[in-house]
């Protein structure tokens, strides 16, 4: 309602009419994620219409591509979402030996299957704790990034890298998992169990959290298929879509493991899927490693690597979701064409319609729900 | 319900596509679609109410043809299907329908592809700039771009 001659009496009374007004959350904001800005049409305190306004860190990834080798671009692929590299460096490898039809030997799989997981968990860590930091309780991310501590050395023992890991090589991996490693993660399978369930008593049982989450944000499978949402989004919305399952790629359809699936559609929803994510994560890892074979780590591989002419598509399940690589090959050494299908990205396209009417403390802890890499959404 | 591949391809087939069965372990996707840049909404349509998802929408540049390629990937998330609906539009005059009524995922993946390759998607309603900045006056992934 705009301020007319029959409403202006109440605005001088100290009854304000009622007007909207425009908040500017981020780019840099503590309440925000990342450099992520959302322009927010509030009424009151009640939102009309977030748009989030993106494209502050992009960085154009895609025509990289266009201008490097194939496996120049490799290491670019760890930087998209840098907490998930593991899966987004398998999926271009992924692509490129579906082109090429290259032959990965078992045990260079193997070790991208732990290595993924490991990265699933540590990845789980980091939202867990930045999530509870938006919600205002401090503690829980000292214990999360402590138990992460343990899985970035052994990662960093692997390939030399904390964090932007670029394992895995076209054909199989950088070099061989060693004992060292293989016991490691066998002691940190271990280590791990009891300290997801003190992250149950200390942090998913308590009542504030709960009152935080539960019916808060709530977002339709319906939802999620118009907008493409992926991973734990969808998943937290009664869906058991998983890459894994629905696209089986490396030795998962070897690996016995649960997809979980909650129904409640809320903000719990989507946090108990990856608190259940991270137990089944460690339950991968343990199989991998009974079955690791051993062998070569990597496989025959042309020195000048150029594809075949054609499109190739590969999708794994990162942390966040699906994360789709399309390739075109012109038989250059160099890509035609290189597009990164983002899951943050699609996650994050629903939140306009999904925050509607939602007050701002609720908006903000869905959004932490949400999961968020804004590198990832960029690009 | 589940979509057929026989289904799908009866569908698209009579939408004057041009329907290609892949192998999904050389490709990546079950079904490629290609079809008349004015029938890209009467495509999502199709994939919309066989309860597919919305994947991605992208373009190629193909200077050589003097053409350019929109691909709009779908997935689905109750079966294994992949479809990929693809058009041509001239480079000179890049134009085509926004599916973004069909899927309001697609906006957003419109307005990327307006800003890399300069395509414009009629109908969209809000084609401003995304992830280039706004004054941006050039196309990057076109492939006469030049830093």
């Amino acid at each position: 309602m705009n301020v007319t001659k029959e409403t202006l009496h109440l605005a001088t009374a100290g009854d304000a009419p009622q007007e909207t007004f425009v908040l500017n959350l981020g780019p840099q904001h503590p309440a925000a994620h990342g450099v992520l800005r959302v322009l927010m049409t509030m009424d009151g305190e009640w939102i009309q219409r977030a748009e989030p306004i993106i494209g502050y860190i992009h960085r154009m990834h895609e025509k990289m591509g266009e201008n490097r080798t194939w496996a120049k671009f490799l290491p670019n692929t760890s930087r998209i979402d840098y907490l998930s590299a593991m899966h987004y460096t398998h999926a271009f490898v992924g692509a490129v030996e579906r082109a090429a039809k290259i032959e990965v030997p078992l045990r260079a799989e193997y070790a991208r299957v732990i290595t993924s997981e490991l990265n699933r968990i540590s990845s789980h860590m980091v939202w867990w704790g930045a999530l509870l930091l938006d919600l205002g309780g401090f503690t829980p991310i000292l214990y999360a990034f402590d138990d992460r501590e343990k899985i970035l050395d052994l990662l960093e023992a692997l390939c030399g890298a904390r964090l932007t890991y670029c394992y895995y090589r076209f054909g199989g991996l950088y070099n061989d998992v060693d004992d060292a490693f293989l016991k490691g993660t066998r002691d940190f399978v271990k280590h791990m169990q009891p300290r997801l369930k003190m992250y149950r008593d200390l942090v998913t049982d308590n009542i504030i959290l709960r009152k935080r989450l539960e019916e808060i944000g709530p977002i339709s499978a319906e939802l999620c298929r118009k907008y493409g949402a992926t991973g734990p989004v969808i998943r937290g919305s009664g869906v058991a879509y998983d890459v894994r399952r629905a696209e089986p790629y490396s030795v998962y359809p070897k690996l016995d493991f649960k997809i979980p699936v909650y129904h409640e559609c809320d903000s719990m929803a989507r946090y108990m899927v990856r608190m259940d994510e991270m137990e089944q994560s460690l339950r991968i890892i343990d199989q991998a490693l009974d079955q690791i074979p051993a062998g070569p780590f990597i496989g025959k591989v042309p020195r000048v690597l150029k594809l075949p002419v054609g499109e190739t598509c590969y999708a794994v399940e990162a942390a966040r979701g699906r994360f789709m690589v399309r390739i075109v090959s012109d038989g250059k050494e160099i890509p035609y064409r290189v597009k990164l299908r983002t899951p943050s990205f699609s996650n994050l396209s629903l939140y306009e319609e999904a925050s509607r009417g939602m007050i701002l403390p609720d908006a903000l802890a869905m959004m932490g729900s949400l999961d968020l890499v804004i590198p990832d959404i960029d690009r | 319900m589940n979509p057929s591949l026989e289904q799908l391809t009866a569908d698209y087939t009579a939408l004057a596509g041009q329907v290609e069965t892949c192998d999904f372990a050389l490709k990546g996707y079950h079904l490629s679609v290609a079809v008349p840049s004015n029938q890209v909404v009467a495509a999502a349509e199709i994939a919309d109410r066989a309860g597919f998802s919305i994947d991605a929408v992208t373009g190629v540049d193909w200077i050589a043809q003097n053409e350019m390629e929109v691909v709009y990937d779908f997935f689905h998330f109750t079966s294994p299907l992949r479809v990929v609906v693809r058009t041509r539009v001239p480079r000179a005059e890049p134009e085509l329908p926004t599916i973004s009524a069909v899927f309001p995922g697609a906006n957003w993946h419109e307005r990327e592809t307006h800003d890399f390759f300069g395509i414009c998607f009629t109908g969209h309603p809000n084609m401003k700039p995304f992830l280039l900045p706004e004054d941006a006056t050039f196309h990057p992934l076109r492939k006469d771009y030049q830093p």
